[in-house]
Order: C-alpha cells, then structure tokens, then sequence
C-alpha cells in the first residue's frame, strides 16, 4: 500500500506542477486552484511548525510536567492570548502590552546584534593591511575591499547634500553596489533556473522514468 | 494608560535585554533568558493571530461571494485539512492528539501530514519559484539595457557571475593558457563575488545596522510608537 500511496503522491505532484506552469500560457482556473492550496497549505504549515516546535515545549510541556514549578509561564500564556484580541477592533488595544513587550525585546535583541555582528566586525574585517596579500590579485581585491567599504557607507550618508568632491566618493560607492546587484542578480537567476531544472528532472525522472 | 504601560514595558524589557549584554550575571543573565522564552510564546501566537486575519480574510471573500470566492475556500479547506493532519497524528517525530498514527502513518509510508508536505506543499512551492525563471529573462531585459556605466557594470557582473557558474562559461575560456588563470570566467567570478560584492555587501550592512541601531533605541526609548497604533 505505501508504494501506492507514494506513486499517487508523485501524480498529485506532477498535476500540481503542471497547475503552476499553467500559468505561462495565462492566468486560469488550475493555477488560481494550486495557488490558493499552496497559500492555504503554507499557513496550515506554518501554524503546526509553530505550534510543535515553539508553543508546546515551551509552554505547554513545561506547564503539564511541574505545574506549580513553572507558574510564571502563565504571564506569557495570558499575553499570548491577549494577542489575539487585536483580531477585534473592539478589543485591538488589550493586544498593545504583549506587543510591546515583544517589540521591545526584538528592539534590544536587533540593537544589540547588528552592533557586535553586522558593525564591529565588519569595520573590524575592513581594517586591514591592504598588502598583505600574496598575489597581486589578493592585494588588488584587499584595496577594491577597503575603497568599496568606504565608498559604500559613505553613499548611504544622507544627512549632508553630496555635491562638488564630495560627490566622488558617493559615485565610486555606487560603482561597487552595481557591480554587487550584479553578481546578487546573477546568483538568482541561477537559482531560479536549479529550481526549473528540478522540477523538469522530477517530472521526466520520477514521473515518466524517461530519465536515469 | 493604554498607551503608557505598553510604552513603559516596551523600554524595560529592552533595557534588561541591553544591560544584560553588558553585565552577563545574576539577575541580569536570568531575566533576559526567561523574557527571550516569554518572547518566543507570544510570537507563536502572533503566528495563530496572522493565520486568524488569513482566514478572516477569505471567510469574508467566501461569505460576501466575491470575485473567485471558490478558490478562497478551497484555501481555506486546504488550510482546515492541514492543520486537522497535523493536529490529530503530528508531524515527523512528534505525537499528535491520537499519537504517531501508526496504522495510517503505515498505509500512507508517512503521517498525513508529512505525505502532504513531500507531495503537494514541497511540489507547489519548488514550481512558483522555479517560475520565476521565466519572468526573470523579462526582468533582465530591462535591468540590461546598457545607457550608463552603472548599468553596463551591472550587466557585466551578472553575465561573468553567471557564465562563471557553468560548465558553458568554463568552456568558453578553458582555452587560455595557465598565465592567464586570472581571466578564467570561473575565477573572474569568484574574484567579484570575493571582493567587489564583499566590499559592498559590507558597506549596506554597516549602514542598515546603524538604522537598525538607531530605529532600534527610538522604539526603546518611546519616541517611536507607530507599533501601538491609533489613540483609542
């Protein structure tokens, strides 16, 4: 029964592949039908993943084991459920304090994490010896770091008008983010395309066998 | 009072989460551990509160029969369904309501659940990416059009970035010799993505962490409030 089960399953998939490429002939009923099963799937998806990977442990596993020993859970547990009201407009302004409290952690927490990560250690990776480098293609790519670096934060420096010399700087800055949306760009077109050739492989391979 | 307490609990648990970074000890290091599990819970409902609006949404549209209403609850069926598999039987290794499912779980090769994600939800996801494939040529065409140096040097990065990543872009200069290694698209590839992109991957993310530092201490410190909402 499972090899039959899994050989519906492969049919349910080619269908459903073939449902979304529908849709570069034009819009019509079978990609509105997988779309909204895939909007409908995702959110079911994502409230199970939620619900067994966050909620349960964390609250209701702790509270079932030592009830009394974990009481203070239940100040979450009542700020959870106050989140809820927002669903009402009537009530929208009870869901305010778990909000904040949620906002005002993540706040701290992103505060705290973009200035050790994404701050100092990357001014730190910046300072460099330029010519440390063995090749001369290390020590170029050492000084495009620095210069691209540089020239970069000081494009994103709005507080002053960049005109005269000062615009010098700001234009080099905008030469590396181009080159940078490039290669980004470059990244996601290859992506996209393993995607394709994915399910191009899966419906010749596991769906017709035409291919080992 | 409704809006100093939350602008009151807001600028205290960011602070106990800040001065916890600098002073790693008791009480300090015990309350942050306890607000960052409180975090977590109430995230999760703010999950359970967006699937909610979700499924208002289109119960409304369902309801008021509005254009395409069926697809809307086919949605929601699919959503109903989804959520009914992995509440009653679980996911992978966790239990659900009538435990592992054994019986179904050995008829399926999987739970209900799992079945559900392999064949229908990894299927749909990998194909609306994998579409994008197509409409990124459009998108290309009109990034491409070459009128300025800022657009030629995007073009070149992309084309060497891609070129480099094939076997086609290997080919196309597998010829030239070991001296000129350097010019080997894959390498010119890996040369972009090593320095130029690193330099200015580097200068966005300083600059958003400075906003984010910045946005960050005005929700702490109550000049921003925009979170609230209206004044009711």
């Amino acid at each position: 029964m499972p090899d039959l089960m899994n050989t519906i399953g492969i049919w349910l998939a080619a269908f459903f592949t073939f449902c979304i490429f529908s849709f570069l002939y034009r819009d019509n009923p079978f990609y509105k039908l997988a779309e909204q099963i895939f909007v409908g799937l995702s959110a079911g998806y994502g409230l199970i993943y939620v619900v067994y990977s966050t909620i349960v442990p964390n609250l209701f596993a702790k509270l079932s084991q030592d009830f009394s020993g974990n009481l203070i859970l239940l100040i979450p547990f009542a700020l959870g459920l106050m989140m809820l009201t927002r669903i009402y407009p009537k009530t929208q302004w009870i869901s305010r304090y778990p909000i904040s409290i949620v906002i005002g952690t993540s706040a701290a927490i992103s505060v705290m994490r973009s200035l050790k990560t994404d701050l100092l250690l990357q001014v730190g990776a910046t300072i460099i010896n330029p010519f440390q480098g063995s090749t001369a293609s290390e020590i170029s790519g050492n000084l495009l770091v620095i210069i691209g670096t540089l020239c970069g934060v000081y494009f994103f420096y709005f507080s002053k008008k960049q005109e005269g010399l000062a615009k010098i700087p700001s234009k080099i800055g905008v030469y590396f983010l181009m080159v940078s949306f490039g290669a980004t760009f470059g990244y996601t077109v290859m992506a996209r395309i393993s995607l394709l050739i994915g399910r191009l492989e899966f419906l010749l391979k596991d769906w017709l066998h035409i291919i080992n | 009072m409704k809006r100093n307490i939350p602008l009151i609990l807001a600028f205290v648990s960011g602070l106990i989460v800040i001065f916890s970074e600098f002073i790693p000890h008791r009480p300090f290091s015990s309350i942050v551990d306890s607000l960052q599990e409180w975090f977590m819970i109430i995230s999760g409902f703010a999950m359970l509160l967006g699937v909610m609006s979700l499924l208002r949404m289109n119960a409304a549209k369902v309801s008021t029969r509005s254009p395409d209403w069926q697809y809307h609850l086919i949605g929601i069926i699919s959503f109903g369904l989804m959520v009914l598999m992995g509440a009653l039987w679980g996911m992978e290794e966790q239990a659900g309501i009538l435990g592992q499912g054994a019986s179904i779980s050995a008829w399926l090769g999987k739970k209900p659940f799992d079945y559900t994600y392999t064949h229908v939800f990894v299927p749909l996801s990998a194909t609306l990416f994998s579409l994008l494939a197509f409409f990124i040529a459009s998108a290309a065409y009109r990034a491409f059009i070459i009128r300025t140096l800022e657009s030629n040097l995007l073009m070149i990065a992309a084309v060497i970035v891609i070129l480099g990543r094939t076997g086609f872009g290997t080919m196309l200069t597998g010829w030239l010799p070991e001296s000129y290694r350097f010019w080997h698209l894959p390498n010119l590839a890996d040369y972009i993505m090593q320095y130029p992109n690193t330099a200015a991957q580097r200068a966005i993310m300083i600059s958003a962490a400075l906003g984010v530092i910045g946005s960050g201490l005005r929700i702490i410190l109550g000049i921003e409030r925009s979170y609230l909402g209206g004044d009711k």
